[in-house]
């Protein structure tokens, strides 16, 4: 599954994005956005506070309850700012 | 006539407003929203996604088509890097009378602010750079229109 990351998400993580081999109990956003605080150091930098983080599933905002599934791509960001 | 983009290059407004225009409509509101040049920014980037911010868009321009009876809609967002004084966003938002045309449009740009993945990042002449935080005001803003 690929895994995109936006803004200083991304810049904290060091890349756009990356492909990884989900373990097993990694089920929800929120699962693998705790997931990622504790792999690395960079993951950590970017995940310490997950409040600030927002998530799309396929194309569609999700809450960190959602399911992963099969999804092709997870996108991982801090609240938008456009307009 | 509903036409949505995302563009790195300048928004050329009257190219926009002429082709909106193009079908004649009672009425027509218009909101152009620009890169300000306060404390010395020297610079605004808007990152985006390659696919889902595009499809954010389309998405707000179908929740507006579906609440107001519009005649046309354009909603252009820059993104990439920016200077003081370019055009940030436009929304055209056309119907037969003014009411619907001024709803759709301000309902366009509150919630472009918290449905839309973009993502503002300043840059200052004495070389600060930040990442512009969500504001409450904004989501209570947006949050209005149900």
């Amino acid at each position: 599954m690929r895994i995109a990351y936006f803004a200083w998400v991304r810049e904290r993580m060091g890349v756009p994005e990356e492909i990884v081999a989900l373990p097993a109990d990694v089920a929800t956003v929120g699962d693998l956005v705790g997931w990622l605080a504790a792999r690395d150091a960079r993951g950590a930098g970017a995940f310490a506070e997950p409040y600030r983080i927002r998530a799309a599933l396929g194309g569609t905002m999700v809450g960190s309850e959602a399911l992963i599934g099969d999804a092709d791509e997870v996108a991982l960001f801090p609240p938008v700012t456009g307009g | 006539m509903i036409r949505v983009a995302v563009e790195s290059a300048a928004i050329d407004v009257a190219a926009a407003l002429a082709a909106h225009d193009a079908g004649g409509h009672g009425a027509s509101a218009s909101f152009i929203g620009r890169v300000r040049g306060e404390g010395g920014l020297v610079e605004l980037f808007l990152d985006h996604h390659p696919v889902l911010t595009e499809k954010g868009l389309e998405d707000l321009a179908a929740q507006a088509g579906a609440r107001w009876r519009l005649g046309a809609l354009t909603l252009i967002h820059r993104v990439g890097a920016m200077a003081p004084g370019d055009t940030i966003v436009l929304v055209l938002a056309s119907s037969a009378h003014r009411a619907e045309a001024l709803a759709a449009c301000e309902f366009l740009i509150d919630r472009l602010k918290t449905d839309v993945m973009l993502w503002k990042r300043e840059t200052f002449a004495d070389g600060r750079s930040a990442w512009v935080e969500q504001r409450e005001s904004d989501q209570d803003r947006a949050g209005r229109w149900g």
